[in-house]
Order: structure tokens, then sequence, then C-alpha cells
């Protein structure tokens, strides 16, 4: 009696959570099928909205842009990353490493205020001083987001190559394979994992930047969610909500095949480590 | 007794290690070590953890640079050579099997450097798995085998590129007891077999007395003794050297009789004089140590006819090991001698011996020539 109580409440408990972390997402995606023009009044099913999102010509500009953005920051950041966590994790013992490897991880708790504003003073210095980035677009939000995203790659690779066992590499030094053999057919095959995922939590992160990207964008280069912002400023319109229901069904898919990628692997892993060790006991 | 180092010794000398030392930021890991090794023998580095064997270990293949002291491999000098130039091949106590390649892939990675042809490749890859008796795994990924097998590939993999110099870093390390044995032999055997020179790290003396032509005991970062592994049991040179391989009784002492055909040691241990049948270089008052092994030790209930080397105690502990069991035999001193009796002889032997027991009172001798007279 007692106990199928404290279910119930644990249950509800659990539902509960639950709720107020989806029921907004639930109601935004069921509002995008909404026939009328106004967000809270529902009034039929309509794919209206969806059609509307892809003929703004504005919003479809923005997407591309944030996409560019967050390919080209994901990816820079991916190579700068690996490259910070190599020196901190290999080439131990140098002067003013502790200094440094708190330097690196910094923009992690820094205020994207900051953050935004200091880059935004850079960029205006530098272009007075040698007239590059000659004016704010793309290219200042990509080093902007290459500066912000750099930092979590570096965490992400960082324990990774940690945990990786340093005699994998002499072995490889030991056979014959020069220092930059070693990194590109050991090193970096192994930690590739990390790679991935540091790539894909920047690509996100970056999509998602709206403070560090109004400080340094310039005209023309409006981010998704600058759009976004200022479109909802101005009244909110099913659109958004259409716009957002795929962002969420995008995202959801891409994490749900890296999930599924992952247990597979791991299935298989255990699988084969059953399979050797009964093969141990009949040797 | 000394015939194995002069098997040695009539051997071409393949690497040698002149005063090398290693300083870690002021702790001495290694200290002025001289060593020859020769050629086609298998040498193994025994000592306590933390003596330095690993450390010497890396710097013969190059991971570590020598604070002073030169390393010759057939006559060159290996200073100047990268890890990946050096001619010798290392198999680690990890095993190091690179997890993303198949045990094939992992075989043929030092080959590849090389940029031997295809085909050569495929056939020493062959070659060197059915040496090691895995040519039915060579389509695996590493942690798809057991940890037996995954020390067989390591080893295919240190021997694929036929290094001058093979180095073993703990290479039973990974293995359990039973496993361990098995591989000891099997390991030597494969070793034979390709006739590769070999320099094994081991802090497990078993080990390296089954697998190894002759040993080096290592104490502190110094190479304290080296020879065959009976040399080393029977000969031991220094108080720990003795102590370290088997156990043994070592009697504190100092030279009171010292002639030319025998000489006689005092020790506090003992009530009467140890008689050594042989002189020995020192002089009178000098301060010595006798070590006698347990299995070297008799026991008995009446005393024996011999004039010297004998002591009466009490038995206080016997410990049953299977084989044999060793007696803990107290003497009046206080002192504690460990006496070794197979169990064979035990089974058969005069009633007298076999009625020896808890609290009995015993005599314990030695022969005039097995002590062995330690200086440090
Ligand atoms: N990279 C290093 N930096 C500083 N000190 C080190 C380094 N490597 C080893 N040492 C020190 O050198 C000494 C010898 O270490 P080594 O690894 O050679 O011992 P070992 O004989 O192999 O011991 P074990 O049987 O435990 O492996 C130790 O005191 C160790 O702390
Ligand atoms: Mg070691």
């Amino acid at each position: 009696m007692h106990s199928s109580w404290q279910k119930a409440l644990s249950w509800g408990i659990l539902a509960l959570g639950f709720a107020f972390l989806y029921v907004p997402i639930i109601v935004l995606i069921v509002y995008s099928f909404n026939e009328s023009r106004l967000v809270t009044v529902w009034s039929g099913f309509s794919l209206k909205w969806y059609g509307e999102l892809f003929s703004d010509r504005q919003m479809m500009k923005a997407v591309g842009v944030s996409l560019r953005i967050a390919f080209m920051s994901a990816t820079s950041a991916v190579v700068l990353g690996t490259m910070a966590a190599l020196v901190m994790v290999r080439f131990g013992g140098f002067k003013g490493k502790t200094l440094f490897t708190s330097m690196i991880t910094a923009p992690l708790v820094m205020p994207e205020v900051i953050t935004g504003l200091s880059l935004l003073l850079l960029f205006v210095s530098l272009d007075q001083f040698i007239g590059w980035p000659g004016g704010r677009g793309m290219t200042t939000i990509w080093i902007a987001h290459t500066t912000f995203c750099m930092a979590y790659v570096t965490v992400v690779v960082n324990s990774r190559l940690r945990e990786m066992d340093q005699s994998l590499e002499e072995a490889a030094l030991d056979l014959g394979a020069n220092r930059l053999k070693v990194f590109f057919l050991i090193t970096l095959p192994i930690v590739s994992p990390a790679l991935v995922a540091g790539w894909l939590l920047a690509f996100t992160l970056s999509l998602d930047d709206l403070v560090i990207a109004s400080f340094v964008s310039g005209p023309g280069s409006t981010t998704l969610p600058m759009e976004v912002f200022s479109s909802v400023r101005m009244g909110v319109s099913p659109k958004v909500n259409a716009l957002s229901a795929l962002l969420v069904t995008g995202i959801a898919s891409l994490t749900f095949v890296g999930w599924w990628l992952m247990r597979r692997q791991e299935h298989k892993r255990l699988a084969d480590l059953q399979a050797a060790k009964r093969q141990q006991e009949m040797v | 007794m000394a015939l194995p180092e002069n098997k040695a010794k009539q051997k071409k000398v393949q690497l040698q290690i002149c005063g090398v030392s290693k300083d870690f930021d002021g702790t001495l890991a290694v200290n002025n070590v001289d060593l020859d090794i020769y050629q086609g023998e298998i040498f193994a580095l025994l000592g306590a953890s933390g003596c330095g064997k690993t450390t010497l270990l890396r710097m013969l293949a190059g991971f570590e640079k020598p604070s002073a002291g030169s390393i010759l491999l057939e006559g060159e000098d290996m200073a100047r050579l990268a890890p990946y130039q050096r001619p010798m091949n290392m198999m680690f106590q990890s095993y190091a099997l690179f997890p993303h390649m198949t045990v094939e892939n992992n075989i043929a990675f030092g080959l590849k450097q090389d940029r031997m042809p295809k085909q050569q490749i495929a056939d020493k890859v062959a070659e060197v798995l059915g040496l090691v008796q895995m040519e039915a795994y060579a389509k695996r990924k590493p942690h798809q085998l057991s940890g037996g097998q995954q020390q067989r590939v390591a080893l295919a993999r240190s021997l694929a590129k036929s290094p001058k110099l093979l180095l073993l870093d703990e290479p039973m390390g990974a293995l359990d007891k039973k496993l361990r044995t098995r591989m000891q032999l099997e390991i030597v055997n494969i070793l034979e077999k390709v006739g590769v020179t070999c320099v094994m790290v081991t802090h497990d003396q078993e080990e390296a007395m089954t697998m190894a032509d002759r040993v080096g005991i290592m104490n502190a970062g110094i190479l304290s003794q080296v020879g065959s592994p009976m040399e080393v049991y029977e000969r031991p040179n220094s108080r720990m050297t003795a102590e370290f391989i088997g156990s043994v009784n070592l009697f504190e002492g100092e030279l009171v009789v010292d002639e030319v055909g025998y000489v006689e040691i005092a020790s506090d241990s003992l009530e009467s004089n140890i008689y050594i049948a042989h002189g020995i270089v020192g002089s009178e008052g000098m301060a010595l140590a006798v070590a006698i092994r347990p299995e070297k030790i008799n026991i008995s209930r009446t005393e024996p006819a011999q004039a010297h080397n004998k002591a009466r105690g009490v038995v206080e502990d016997i410990a049953y090991l299977g084989s044999h069991s060793v007696y803990h035999v107290r003497l009046p001193s206080g002192f504690k001698v460990l006496a070794s009796v197979a169990n064979s002889n035990r089974q058969i032997a005069s009633d007298e011996q076999q009625r020896i027991t808890w609290g009995d009172e015993v005599f314990v001798s030695w022969s005039d020539s097995c002590a062995v007279v330690l200086y440090s």
C-alpha cells in the first residue's frame, strides 16, 4: 500500500519535470500547424506557415548565414582546440603552462556580453591600425565564434587525450613512425570520437549564439538567432513556430542518431569481449 | 656453475651500456650502469619496484635521454638516434596495441614505415603470426582478443621488423598467474627460435630465473650483480642480492680466524664459530655476513657428528609448501634459522626425522662449503 503510494508520487514528480521541460516545446510545435495568424488561438490544421517560412527570403538567408558560420567556426575551433589540448597534455613542463591552461578555458566562464564587447573593441581597433578585417560581417562572427567554441573543444579533447594510453604513441614511435606520422596515424584516429563530439558541440553553440554575434555582426550578416529575435520583437509570427519546430526536429534526430550509433558500438564491444573471454577459457 | 657465463663470453657483444646514469631533477633513477649484452642471449633486469629498471629500458629504446654515459649497439652510438631510428623494438607492459587497427595492421605498421613492398609485408605478417600461433586472428581488433592473445600479438609486432635488440617491459605483468607460467616458457621458445637478443625487465625473480640466460640485479639505480640465475642464487655478492633472490639465513659477524685453508667467523647469533673450508680475502676483526640458503641446512634430532657448523634450537613453526616444508628453528640467541626440507625426503625419512614437530629440540647444521661470505 505504502510503497505503491510512494511509487505514484515519484512517477508524478517525474512527469511534472518532463512536462516542465517539454510541454512548451510541444505546444510550440503544435501551434506551428495552426491555421490562424494569432499564435494563441487554434483555428484548424494547416501547413501554410511552413510555406511562408520557406518563401521568407530574409529568414532563409539568415539560416544560410548561420549554418555557414557554424560550420566554419566548428571546423576551425576543432583544429585550434585540438592543438591547444595537445600542447596542454603532451608537451608538459613548459613555463607558464598553468597560466596557459586556465586562460584557454576562461571563455567557458566569461559572461558572453564581455566576450562580445571585448571582441568588438578588438576588431574596431584592428581595423584602425591594420585595416583588417575591414568592417564587421561573417568573418568577424566566424572569428568570435571560433574563440569561444575553441574553449569547449579544448576541454573535450583534453580529457580524451589524458585518458589515452601514452605508450600507444611510444609504440608507434618505436616501430619507426616519426612524430608527425604518429600524430596522424595513431593519436588522431584514437581521439577522433572526441573531435566529432567537440565539432558537434561547437556547431550547436555557434548556431545558438545571439549575444556575441550581435556585437560583432555587420550589415548583411544577420544570423538566425538575431533574425528570430528581431522578428519576435515586432510580434510573434507562426512562421517562427514553424522554424523552431524544424530546428527541434533536426536536433532531436541528430541526437538520436548519435545516441543510437554509440549504443550499437557499445553493444558490439561487449559482445566481442564476451566472445574473447569464452575463447580464452577454451584455449 | 660458471658454464653459462663462459658460453656467453665466447659470443659477440651486441649491446654495450657504458656508465649510463639518469637524473630526474635530483633523483638518480639509474646510477652509473655498465653492462654488456651478448648476441642471442635473454637478459633479465631484476629489481624491486622503483629501482630504475624501466628507466634503463626506456633509455635503450630512446624514450629517455641518459644524463651521462653512452649506449652502443653493435658498436654504434645510439645517442643521436631518435626512437624511430633505432634498430630495436619494444614490447610494452600494456602491450600498446593500436585499438583502431586489426591484428594484421598492427603487425604491418612497423613494416609500412620502412616502405616495404606490399607482398613482402603480407609474407612477413603471416610469418610472425605463425610464429606466435595467431594466424586465425589476423582480422580481429585488439579488444576482441583475450589477454594472452594480445600478448602474442604484441610480441609478434615487436619481432616483425627483425630488430637487433628486443626490449620487454614486464612482459607477464598483465597476465594471471596460471597463464604467466605457460607464457614464460612459450616466449622463451619463440625468442630462441628467432634467435633475437633480448633485454627484459621484471620484478618477479621466478620469471627472471626461468626465462633469462643471465640476470642483472638492480637496487636503487645501481646494477649490483650480473650473472647466470644459478650464480646469483648460489654466489650472491652482497646482502642485498642474497636477500632479494629467494630466502636466506644471514649471519652477521666478524672474522676471527684467518688461515690459508680455512676461516672462522664469529656471530652473535651463534654460540660457536662458523667454519668455512676455504681462505677469503680479508683481515681479522673485519665485519662480514654469512649467507646460507635454507635448503643447505640440515635438521636432525640427534647431534650431527661434524665438528663445526651446527647449533641447537627449537622448532617454532613449520610451513608446509607442497614440494617442501620450511622449518623455523629458534636458536638460544633468538635468531631464527630457516631450514627447507623436501617433502619427498620427509616421507621416506627415518622415523626420527618424521617425528620432528612443533616445540621439538633439534640440531641445525650445514656443510663447510655451502656458506657464502658477503662483504657488502
Ligand atoms: N619521468 C619521470 N620523472 C621523474 N621521475 C621519474 C620518472 N620516471 C621514473 N622516475 C623515478 O625514477 C625511479 C625509477 O623508476 P622506474 O620506473 O625506472 O622504476 P622500475 O624499476 O621500473 O619500477 P617498477 O617495478 O615499479 O616499474 C622512481 O623513483 C621514479 O619515481
Ligand atoms: Mg617499471
